[in-house]
């Protein structure tokens, strides 16, 4: 955009003004006030409250889980993808609007359902729950929330990336002696690497952050399928009996916001790292 | 683009070097068939079985017979548009400061407008709980005032508002950064004024895109969970939107009234996503006329 017409469009300092004004109020007042309310404690007393047990035991859950999840929503979403971008089957259209679902649906209405789903009693418990598997009320139940919450992200960064590959360089695979799969792992899956990352990235941070659907169907077993999130909620509940109010609860939520933050950087990092890939 | 030849070939295609073998291609699609069945299908279908278990009769019963689930239902039809309305003036404010003129600390300003995303809902919801609550920030005074925002309908819209405040803004930025200014500065140089220039030009230009921006952003707002249910105080008939009553059902063991109230949510997210597939068309083909016109009135050069 040339500097010529900067300020010849009315309307640059109302809108400006507004936007901030708005950002100050909702984002960055906010925001601010957690980190000063941490600083309230003193470091040792900090330590203490992030560095229990119990604590320990929720951030392992909380990123483990959205790790293994994360990891499996890169190989589903990436054979949706694949699927989705490749073949011409009946019912193509319905499957591509069913990935949306899972961000269209709300996490609580995600949790019930599992829940329900995998209780003994339930559609898919029945059969699964005599077996051992045990998918409500465990961990096992987290990961799979997590996953249904987190493969979209995975297939919507893959598929165009998916689509816009030429041909051309298949066919020279092929040419040069190359089977199908050969050219699938030395070809494609390189090329698709930056897209699965962020894919993975983008569905791990949502795993870190997700909060309705995990509570309700993990059942906030202490130290077995507690995460960082229903600390939060929990000390905050407590806070009104303790003399050091909000600050404890504000401590794990530093961990976790610097947490997302970092997580932020990579993506953007990895975004601008997948963009010079393409060229 | 997918190649076109494929998708014209009728019968078994010819053994190409692009192309997989039959058994691979059906095995695949099956499962991935199989997968989104399990994930997606069943869990959407048993929230309607569920919920119309005991009869249609008690489904409206579980839905219009408690006041609480009713207020409930009220509760998000006010929240959400009000979340809606606020994020829209924002966003078509901050599109307009940053895609039609250039200041220093603009990249700053988008990454401060996707921030939001990267907040988990929880600490959306307690950030409020510092400045109003009883022991926050503005707690004692806000009090000593008589004003009730924490576990009142204002918190839940301003927790609400946290979380969606990127929808209509990120949709918004690339598709007017594409339009470009041309046709704002004719209609200036005609002697339009401001306001003119925005609902005679700008609105009609950006109208698909600012749509799908509010449908994104009503879907999470009325399917918000963490956020409000820290601010909200769960008080039952007062402060528990739709995804909050679900939840309070559930935990007192009323599973079919939480799944009817869950239905009434996933009817809203089946809709959300037939109306975005609509409108996201519409949204791209302007974008992309917008991209061409751009380049044609370049005259080509690069």
């Amino acid at each position: 955009m040339s500097p010529i017409h900067r300020h010849l469009l009315p309307g640059f300092s109302a809108s400006l003004g507004f936007a901030l004004t708005y950002l100050t109020i909702l984002v960055i007042i906010p925001l601010s006030a957690c980190f000063l309310t941490a600083m309230s404690l003193t470091w040792s007393q900090f330590v203490a409250v992030v560095w229990t047990e119990r604590a320990r035991s929720a951030y392992a859950l909380t990123f483990g889980a959205s790790l293994i999840a994360a990891f499996c929503s890169v190989w589903i979403g990436l054979l949706i993808a694949w699927v989705l971008v490749r073949y011409e089957f009946p019912g193509k259209r319905a499957m591509d609007s069913l990935v949306d679902l899972p961000f269209a649906l709300p996490t609580a209405v995600a949790g019930l359902v599992f829940s329900a789903l995998y209780a003994p009693n339930g559609w898919l418990g029945q059969f699964l729950v005599p077996l051992g598997i045990e998918g409500a009320y465990s961990r096992l139940g987290i990961v799979i929330v997590l996953v249904f919450i987190g493969f979209p992200f995975v297939v919507r960064t893959v598929q165009p990336v998916l689509e816009s590959f030429d041909s051309e360089v298949e066919e020279a695979a092929a040419s040069l002696g190359a089977n199908r799969w050969e050219t699938f792992r030395r070809v494609l899956l390189p090329a698709l690497y930056p897209a699965l990352v962020t894919g993975f990235a983008l569905s791990f941070a949502r795993g870190l952050g997700e909060y309705g659907s995990v509570m309700l169907v993990s059942g906030n077993l202490r130290n077995y399928t507690e995460i960082a999130p229903v600390l939060i909620v929990e000390s905050l509940e407590e806070s009104q009996f303790k003399d050091t109010g909000y600050a404890e609860a504000t401590a794990i939520a530093v961990v976790l916001l610097v947490a997302s933050f970092v997580m932020l950087l990579v993506i953007n990092w990895l975004e601008r790292w997948s963009k010079r890939a393409d060229g | 683009m997918a190649e076109p030849m494929a998708k014209t070939s009728v019968g078994p295609p010819p053994p190409r070097a692009t192309s997989d073998p039959a058994w691979v291609r059906w095995g695949l699609t099956l499962l991935a068939m199989t997968i989104l069945t399990v994930l997606v299908v069943i869990p959407v279908v048993s929230v309607f079985a569920q919920a119309f278990s005991k009869g249609i009769v008690v489904y409206f019963e579980n839905l219009l017979g408690d006041p609480d689930t009713r207020h409930s239902i009220v509760l998000t039809l006010t929240v959400a548009p009000c979340a809606v309305v606020l994020n829209v003036i924002f966003g078509l404010a901050a599109a307009w400061a940053i895609t039609r003129f250039r200041f220093s600390g603009r990249s700053l300003l988008i990454t401060l407008i996707d921030l939001p995303f990267s907040v988990s809902p929880v600490i959306a919801g307690l950030v409020f709980v510092l400045l109003f609550g009883m022991q926050g920030f503005f707690g004692p005074w806000l009090r000593a005032q008589g004003i009730q925002i924490l576990f009142s309908t204002p918190g839940l819209i301003l927790a609400t508002t946290f979380v969606t405040l990127p929808f209509v803004a990120r949709e918004l930025i690339p598709l007017m950064e594409a339009l470009g200014p041309d046709e704002e500065l004719a209609a200036l140089s005609l002697g339009a004024n401001g306001w003119q220039i925005f609902w005679r030009v700008t609105l009609p230009n950006i109208r698909w895109g600012l749509l799908y921006g509010v449908i994104l952003c009503n879907a999470r707002a009325m399917g918000e969970f963490g956020a409000v249910y820290v601010v909200s105080g769960k008080i039952a008939g007062q402060t528990c939107t739709m995804p909050l009553q679900v939840e309070q059902l559930f935990v007192g063991f009323n599973s079919p009234a939480a799944f009817a109230v869950a239905s009434v949510l996933t009817l809203l997210a089946v809709a959300t996503l037939l109306a975005k597939t609509r409108v996201e068309a519409l949204a791209r083909q302007s974008m992309k006329e917008a991209t061409q016109a751009r380049q044609e009135s370049r005259g080509g050069t690069p």
